[in-house]
């Protein structure tokens, strides 16, 4: 019905499903870093923490669920507030120009996390 | 005195929409939004606003009462009047004609998307096409809807997508025919739901529900379409 080439599935089940699984792998992410800071940890604990494999994944996973996460969400606020309807074509040009940017940002993001997390 | 404060706008003369004063006499007695407006209309000609039943039936007078949305002639000053004031203003979101009276194009647009009618393919039977009471009863709380608009035009999302979000109105009657046991196109149905604007737009934020003078529940029924695209895709 809706073209929405740029949305991250292009079906709006599909990304509402990404967001929802997204949200519950940070969840539990953010839980389980919580966890390990919460009795104050040293850089030795850390180091060893992160030099387990599952740990690792466990981030990449994190990782990328923050990039979809953020996709997702970003995108359905400047398809809200940036359109053609409330500004014109000035709406169109602006949320394209956002769009590459917030790409490139979580695009570099993720290629960072994963040389942080592997290259270390 | 009630201080009662009215949307003026008349596209014709005026530059620009205004809010104009008045001074209303309730005699103490709770009077309905809808008849202080008629009666201040019987002093000032040039109000414009829209209504049919006054019985909350026709839904033609859906208003915006102390910054809710609402039907005047079922709301009772009681209930909305807040410090001595009323301000009246049109439906949010769409065009204004004149005063308080909108556009409902987009709005009958989006309802007519949902093709709001009974589709069955098979052959029709003599008399009618029976449903058992348990399958009756699925359409309670969704055919009631009088499309008055106060849900769609108190959501965010269809304030920045009327084109593309079908709204809570046009979605709860998505919904009646999705669920009524008579009707078979459903996969039809489903299939021009799973864009990322026309279901997937709502954020559960319930201002429809919030709103809605029949007491209906959308928010609900979004659900249940969110449901059924789900396990039909999975
Ligand atoms: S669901 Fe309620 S508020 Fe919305 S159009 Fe129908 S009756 Fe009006
Ligand atoms: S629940 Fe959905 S449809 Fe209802 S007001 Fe919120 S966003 Fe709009
Ligand atoms: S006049 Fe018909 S619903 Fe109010």
């Amino acid at each position: 019905m809706v073209r929405a080439v740029t949305s991250f599935g292009r079906s709006g089940l599909s990304d509402w499903l990404v967001q929802r699984v997204s949200g519950v792998i940070l969840l539990a992410y953010f839980l389980f870093i919580g966890c390990n800071l919460i009795g104050g940890v040293d850089y030795i604990a850390w180091k060893a923490l992160f030099a387990q494999t599952w740990v690792r994944v466990f981030s990449l996973m994190a990782l990328l669920s923050l990039a979809a996460h953020a996709w997702i969400g970003i995108w359905a606020v400047l398809t809200d507030y940036l359109t053609e309807r409330l500004m014109g074509t000035k709406g169109n040009v602006l949320r394209v120009a956002l769009q590459l940017l917030v790409i490139v940002t979580i695009f570099v993001y993720v290629v960072w996390g994963v040389q942080i997390l592997w290259g270390y | 005195m009630l201080k009662v404060s009215i949307y003026r706008y008349n596209p014709e003369v005026d530059d620009k929409p205004y809010m104009q004063d008045f001074d209303f006499d309730t005699q103490g007695k709770d009077l309905m939004v809808l008849d202080v407006l008629e009666q201040l209309k019987a002093q000032d000609t040039t109000i414009t606003y829209r209504r049919s039943c006054r019985e909350g039936v026709c839904g033609s007078d859906g208003l915006n009462m102390n910054g809710k949305n609402g039907l005047a002639c079922i709301t009772p000053l009681s209930a909305t009047v807040k410090g001595n004031k009323l301000v009246l203003r049109p439906l949010p979101g769409l065009p204004v004609v004149r005063d308080l009276i909108v556009d409902m194009s987009m709005f009958y647009a989006q309802y007519e998307k949902v093709q709001p009618y009974l589709q069955n393919n098979s052959p029709a039977p003599a008399i009618e096409r029976l449903q058992s009471p348990e399958d009756r009863a699925k359409l309670d709380g969704l055919y009631e809807c009088i499309l008055c608009a106060c849900c769609s035009t108190s959501c965010p999302s269809f304030w920045w997508n009327p084109d593309r979000f079908i709204g809570p109105a046009g979605l709860l009657q998505s919904y009646r025919f999705l669920a009524d046991s008579r009707d078979t196109a459903t996969e039809e149905r489903l299939a021009k739901l799973d864009d990322p604007f026309s279901v997937f737009r709502c954020h559960g934020i319930q201002n429809c529900v919030n709103v809605c003078p029949k007491g209906l529940n959308p928010t609900r029924a979004i659900g249940h379409i969110r449901n059924m695209l789900l396990s039909r895709a999975t």
